[in-house]
């Protein structure tokens, strides 16, 4: 197994087909959820897997700079304020609606 | 003579100020300023009339005084608004001022309600017709011709909760409109050929459209030896007789008479300024103002002149029938203005006399029909009718009324010394002068039926008993309406001894003086004339009602204005209306408008279908929109393809 590993160290296209395993499960969490919380999450794991991308060009076209590591931790900590906005307005609404089932929530169409 | 833009200007001025500003606030401000206005223009009228016979005694002088330019379309055809000096204008301005102010004055006393507005467009009206007057070329007259044309709608339907008056005010628009289509394609036609030929032949003109240069000989008989290929006529012909389309409607000659009778709807004020002493003389004036052209072209002046004979004959005939006084009034206006037209037709470049003649009678009928009009106006005010046989008697009532209706009678009818006589004897001068007999007994005969309709009225509505309680308890009109009918009288009496000859002549040769033989026989036909309506109608009925029935068909006949309104109403209504007008209706009703709706109809509906869409919710939303992208990303890809 660690000989397996050594001698098959992952290369870029690895890590962005993980990148976008990632990105697909959060598409897909984000389309299907009824629980709005659970669209918050899955937005999460497509911020990461956006953040990821940033350190995966990185390491592979210019490893001396650390310009993207510093973008992927600006990522992490603008979605850190943005989970915190949706969770408040996920509050305000089940104050309101008793409920934060997104499938319910069709007022646009008016 | 720089100021005589003013004398178009100021009622324009007060105009706006009366209807703008003063009408809502008083209508007495409103009326006296209205007439304060017009009574200055007419002294500036009199100043510039002074002005210029003064100064250009003896030679026919066009002066143009004031100009701007209005429109241009190109170099070398613009069109210039402006002030035109010569002795026709000259005269029709002191015309149109004096009866106008005239009228303003009498209207203070006359009307009653809606003060602010009459006077608004009295002042209007004033404003276009000297605009005409004034007019340096075809398009400039055009313009105010309309622009009276409205002034006359406003004022035929000034009553306009009256449903007989409104009818009648769309009668005159339209009838007129129709003859001012024949009016524009004759100005186009000669702004076309005029500007194709156009040559600098003088230092005063500016422009193809201009009067002097549509008279010029030049320009006319270069035109006139084109065949326009309608009938026989040349271009010049063609021109002029579709010119003339427009005059005849204005001054409601024969066939496109039929609106003035009606226009009588109208205020009596308005009828006697507009319907009988200046807006239908527009039509005289007009054929005046262009009387070189016509007369370049021998046949439209031919076509003048018997038009003329024959509306005046006719409108005559129908004059003795009517029992409406107006209506008695305005087919003797019709019948003077045909005088006026056969006058002009008569006229020759080698022997101008008619064009002297007609002029001098549109400048005394100004007056004695103006004051027929205002007079027939205090007996309607006092006796509330217009029916001739629910007056009678109101000789000892209105003494001041009375002799002033006389006068005008008598100055219609042509009797010595009164204005007609002199100027109905120039006019059967010029006619048997020229060699014209037919028409000279025409309108000798016409002479002699002018006496019969209008000593008819006086008999039959001042002489006699009183025929209701209304014409027996009449009281004589306020005085605010007896100056102007008194100042009208004098005119009426006077007029006659203008010596029109030096004024007012085109040519050399003018007669001016009475001729005897022709002097004899007129006033004979008009003592004739008198003698007849005192015979049949002074005192009894029987004798006329008899005579009536003598000439039966005739009679009924004329007495229905032998039925030209019935037989438009059937061109227009039963073929017009029924094979034309109705299928294309339905063409524009179902089929123009059924495709418009129709794509209406198609986009709303698939609007509808569509609108199920949208579900309100993100993730509806967000799965199109992933979906979509990975469309877009997917043509890219296959587009451009991948490099390995």
């Amino acid at each position: 197994m660690i000989e397996f590993l050594a001698s098959h160290t992952p290369g870029p296209h690895h890590w962005l087909v993980l990148s976008m395993i990632l990105f697909s499960i959060g598409l897909y969490g984000v389309l299907s959820r009824s629980n709005a919380v659970g669209v918050l999450m899955s937005v999460e794991i497509m911020l990461n897997s956006a953040a990821m991308n940033f350190v995966i060009f990185n390491k592979y076209i210019s490893p001396a700079a650390v310009d993207g590591q510093i973008m992927a931790i600006f990522a992490i900590a603008v979605a850190a304020a943005e989970a915190v906005v949706g969770m408040a307005i996920f509050v305000a609404i089940y104050r309101r609606r008793w409920s934060i089932d997104v499938s319910t929530m069709d007022l646009m169409k008016d | 003579m720089k100021f005589a833009w003013l004398i178009p200007a100021i009622p324009l001025m007060s105009f706006i100020l009366v209807g703008l500003v003063l009408r809502p606030l008083s209508k007495r401000i409103a009326g006296l300023t209205a007439t304060a206005a017009i009574f200055v223009c007419a002294a500036l009228a009199y100043l510039l009339a002074w002005e210029y016979f003064s100064s250009c005694a003896h030679e026919y002088a066009a002066i143009v005084p004031v100009t701007f330019e209005w429109l241009r379309y190109q170099a070398g055809l613009s069109v210039q608004m402006g002030v035109l000096v010569d002795p026709i204008s000259v005269l029709l301005m002191v015309v149109v001022t004096t009866v106008s102010a005239l009228v303003h004055l009498y209207s203070i006393g006359y009307m009653h309600e809606d003060y602010g507005r009459f006077f608004t467009y009295l002042n209007l009206f004033t404003f276009s017709m000297l605009g005409l007057v004034a007019a340096v070329n075809i398009v400039q007259m055009y313009v105010f011709w309309e622009l009276v044309g409205v002034s006359s709608f406003l004022l035929i339907g000034f009553y306009y909760k009256k449903h007989s008056a409104v009818a009648a005010s769309n009668k005159a628009f339209i009838v007129t409109r129709f003859s001012d289509l024949g009016f524009l394609t004759g100005i186009l036609i000669l702004g076309y050929y005029g500007f194709k030929f156009f040559v600098d032949t003088s230092a005063g003109q500016t422009g193809p459209f201009d009067f002097a240069y549509l008279n010029s000989a030049a320009f006319t008989t270069k035109i006139a030896s084109m065949p326009s290929g309608i009938f026989d006529f040349s271009i010049l012909t063609l021109s002029m007789v579709l010119v003339f389309i427009g005059a005849a409607g204005k001054s409601a000659m024969f066939p496109l008479h039929i609106w003035l009778p009606d226009a009588m709807e109208g205020p009596t004020p308005v009828s006697a300024l507009i319907h009988a002493a200046t807006m239908v003389v527009a039509g005289v004036y007009l054929v005046a103002r262009l009387f070189p052209a016509f007369a370049a072209s021998g046949s439209a002046l031919m076509m003048v002149a018997y038009v003329g004979a024959f509306t005046s004959l006719f409108a005559a005939i129908i004059g003795i029938t009517q029992d409406d006084i107006k209506r008695v009034l305005a087919f003797s206006t019709l019948s003077q203005i045909g005088y006026m037209m056969l006058a002009l037709g008569v006229a020759t470049p080698a022997h101008p006399l008619g064009y002297t003649a007609s002029m001098f009678h549109l400048f005394t009928h100004a007056f004695f029909k103006a004051l027929l009009f205002l007079a027939a106006g205090a007996v309607i005010h006092a006796v509330s009718t217009n029916n001739i046989w629910e007056m009678g008697g109101l000789r000892k009532k209105m003494p001041v009324t009375h002799i002033t209706f006389l006068i005008a009678a008598l100055a219609i009818a042509g009797i010595y010394p009164f204005a007609g006589f002199f100027s109905k004897d120039e006019i059967l001068a010029s006619a048997l002068g020229n060699g014209h007999t037919l028409i000279f007994a025409v309108a000798l005969t016409v002479a002699a039926l002018t006496a019969v309709y209008m000593f008819r009225i006086y008999f039959v509505a001042f002489t006699g008993k009183a025929r209701t309680h209304h014409a027996l308890h009449a009281h004589e009109a306020p005085k605010i309406m007896l100056i102007p009918l008194i100042v009208l009288a004098i005119l009426s009496a006077i007029a006659g001894f203008v010596p029109m000859g030096n004024f007012v002549r085109i040519g050399p040769n003018v007669h001016n003086g009475i001729n005897h033989t022709i002097a004899i026989a007129a006033s004979a036909a008009a003592v004739l004339g008198i003698a007849a309506a005192w015979f049949f109608y002074a005192g009894q009925t029987a004798r006329a009602a008899g005579a009536a029935k003598t000439f039966g068909v005739i009679y009924l006949a004329a007495k229905q204005k032998f039925y030209i309104d019935e037989l438009y109403m059937f061109i227009t209504k039963s073929i017009l209306f029924r094979f034309v007008a109705s299928p294309i209706a339905w063409f524009d009703r179902h089929i123009v408008d059924g495709g418009v709706n129709l794509s209406g109809f198609l986009t709303r509906m698939t609007g509808q279908k569509l609108r199920f869409a949208q579900t309100g919710q993100v993730q509806t939303y967000g799965f199109w929109f992933a979906g979509g992208l990975l469309l877009v990303m997917l043509v890219i890809w296959a587009a451009i393809g991948v490099k390995s």
